[in-house]
């Protein structure tokens, strides 16, 4: 089924219609200009395809395939890859229409943006609900009778939902849609900022970050505690992201073409890679100089801690080193596959979230070893490919292919 | 292609596990082998004793009919009783349901310092993260914890959550499970990870954890493994302590 995607899908692609540009969007289109005039970098598409199977991956309990994901072998995880892309090409889009038309036509479009991925969150917060209801009444265990009580949200069922709609009630795995909003609610600000003095759109967010880190800001969650990805901090890779994509990204070339930074990057991510490894393999966790762990440890995802910032960034780094803009390989059909789930990704992310909940669903049924888990991984990333490639496909029916931008920026830029 | 290389290369030390018989021995590589226990290695060398307190919640104990005869703190006293041989080993289990750690540090730790056991096992983490706790709270409530028994001449050893499938996707226990890893670093104390020892069982299908219910056996094997694999920590912590153990057995 898949194989026989890709004419149609290609043909997509290949029908590119460079389209007149402003000279002030030209400026912000630099970036992915030096690729195709006008055309969407690929590269956005197939990382954060990429980042899209690997949360579906991390997102199904006990999964022997997830030991593939980065989350195991370093610091960051597929989350900080979501957020700074989601950054770079709302901007790169977001960006455009708001020199075009407007600061309130860019900012209307962004807070609709915004809603329409609430809707989904709350969709998929059902969707949860059901499972677990089902879940928590079918087993009994002498085992986990302590665990048990986590389901003791489900007696009061107004309290829960009221907090859910608020968004501070959040599931395990369902962290990442509110972050998003808040941060597209904060973003038109940001945006404006960004267009008019980068630089200093920059300094402002690494200062919130460095604030809220320093003070502990974070939102209340549900029943306590505060929100596992707090958007105080996490809006800073996004305004990284989104400083690349109207333009940053140029300004940095230099700097990521220098060998000196490319060896840094490759010592730190050799650095994450030990340090990890002796959690895996406590037996040498003697190793690790205590003074050291004292520097690293907690390793503070809630905040983005500044050891997964930087770990994410030398990835980055190395990715735009080895895979360059006009990269041939990128229209090859191996690639493909990601691509497509990247160029719909908030459909593909609430699919994967709700695969993961399926795939769970699968194994309390029939339990099973690594063999059903392979099998269950390999079918979720089918199905997510199948409905991007049918997403493509509609909207190559209603004539709004996924390259011609403009009248489709919501669904281009907006993405997740 | 250079990541898919790395990332291969990572897997391989995996598979070895895949090819071992028995259940618990699966488990060996991920029980840190380096432990030292000071302040029991001397009642071991000096009064031939070992007394150990199980500081628990609900997962340190099995309901009947299994009971506590079946769990992992009567289990660790079998299974070290055989380690040393010569030496009169004693696991006392003080174990509570639905405490956090702040209500054992108030409610159950003075009580155990003054029976002066040289070593405690402190399990805890599961109930701060069904409740919710604050994560920078509850490190700082097994800092104060630690402080307080290592000043009062006990060792102690961490034991974080179970790793439990079916509730996994509903129970954030990142940040707690982190604190207790930096905790036990900063005070050298031996943490024994449960979460991580369970997980590799499900992943490996040792254990069919999914399905604990329909077979009341998993749990007490899983329960036994867990005793067996404390005890080859605690026996290489105290037989020398000092240097790096070479192998807990």
């Amino acid at each position: 089924m898949v194989e026989s995607n890709y004419p149609v899908a290609r043909m997509v692609v290949l029908e590119k219609r460079p389209e007149p540009m402003p000279p002030a969007a030209a400026v912000a289109a630099a970036p992915a200009r030096a690729a195709a005039p006008a055309a969407r970098d690929l590269r956005l598409d197939l990382f954060r395809g990429i980042a899209l199977w690997l949360i579906f991956l991390d997102h199904i309990p006990s999964n022997i395939v997830s030991w593939v994901t980065i989350r195991n072998y370093g610091f960051s995880d597929a989350a900080e890859m979501f957020v700074f892309i989601s950054g770079y090409t709302a901007a790169f889009v977001y960006g455009r229409a708001m020199r075009e038309r407007g600061f309130l036509v860019a900012g209307a479009r962004i807070l609709k943006r915004a809603w329409q991925v609430y809707v989904a969150h709350v969709f998929l917060f059902v969707v949860y609900l059901a499972e677990i209801a089902y879940v928590s009444k079918n087993f009994e265990s002498s085992l986990y009778a302590e665990e048990w009580n986590i389901f003791d949200f489900l007696k009061q069922p107004d309290v829960t939902l009221f907090e859910a709609l608020v968004l501070k009630f959040k599931p395990v795995n369902m962290d990442v849609l509110p972050l998003y909003i808040v941060l597209l609610l904060g973003f038109p600000a940001a945006l404006w900022l960004l267009l008019r003095r980068p630089a200093l759109a920059l300094a402002a967010s690494g200062a919130l970050y460095a604030l809220a880190r320093t003070f502990e800001w974070n939102i209340p969650a549900y029943p306590s505690g505060e929100w596992v990805f707090n958007p105080l901090a996490w809006q800073l890779l996004f305004v990284i992201g989104a400083w690349c994509g109207v333009g940053g990204a140029e300004r940095l070339a230099g700097l990521i073409r220098s060998r000196v930074v490319a060896a840094l990057a490759v010592a730190y991510l050799a650095f994450a890679f030990a340090i990890v490894m002796t959690w895996y393999f406590p037996r040498y966790g003697y190793l690790v100089p205590r003074w050291l762990g004292e520097i690293i440890y907690p390793i503070d995802k809630a905040n983005l801690d500044v050891l997964r910032l930087l770990h994410f960034l030398a990835l980055a780094v190395l990715a735009v080193r080895f895979v360059p803009p006009g990269w041939p390989a990128l229209n090859s059909p191996l690639f493909r596959p990601a691509i497509l789930c990247g160029q719909h990704s908030l459909e593909i992310f609430c699919l994967g979230v709700f695969l993961a909940f399926a795939g769970h669903f699968i194994r309390v049924e029939l339990s099973g070893g690594p063999l059903i888990q392979l099998l269950i991984s390999l079918t979720g990333i089918g199905v997510m490919i199948g409905v991007a490639w049918l997403l493509t496909w509609y909207q190559a029916l209603e004539g709004r292919g996924p390259t011609r931008r403009t009248p489709n920026a919501d669904l281009a830029g907006g993405d997740v | 292609m250079k990541w898919a290389l790395l990332l291969l290369a990572a897997l391989v030390p995996l598979s070895p596990a895949l090819a071992q018989d028995d259940a618990c021995e699966t488990g060996k590589p991920l029980v840190p082998s380096e432990a030292v226990l000071p302040r029991a290695a001397a009642a071991v060398t000096q009064h031939h004793s070992l007394n150990i307190v199980v500081l628990g919640t609900g997962s340190s104990t099995l309901p009947p009919p299994a009971g506590e005869k079946a769990a992992y703190p009567a289990r660790l006293q079998v299974a070290l009783a055989g380690l040393l041989s010569r030496v009169a080993v004693k696991v006392m289990p003080e174990v509570k349901t639905r405490q956090t750690a702040a209500e054992m540090l108030e409610q159950a730790l003075p009580g155990i310092a003054q029976q002066r056991p040289a070593l405690i096992i402190w399990q805890t983490g599961t109930v701060d993260a069904i409740k919710g706790v604050d994560p920078e709270e509850f490190r700082a409530t097994l800092d104060q914890g630690v402080e307080m028994l290592q000043a009062d001449g006990v060792d102690v050893v961490f034991m974080n959550m179970q790793y439990s499938p079916r509730t996994d996707a509903m129970i954030s226990i990142h940040a707690y499970a982190e604190n207790m890893r930096w905790v036990a670093l900063q005070h050298d104390v031996p943490l024994f990870d449960r979460f991580a020892l369970m997980k590799h069982w499900t992943e490996l299908g040792t254990f069919d954890l999914y399905d604990a219910s329909k077979n009341t056996n998993t749990a007490e094997r899983v329960h036994d493994c867990i005793g067996k694999l404390l005890a080859g920590l605690i026996a290489g912590a105290v037989k020398d302590a000092g240097t790096p153990a070479p192998e807990t057995r």
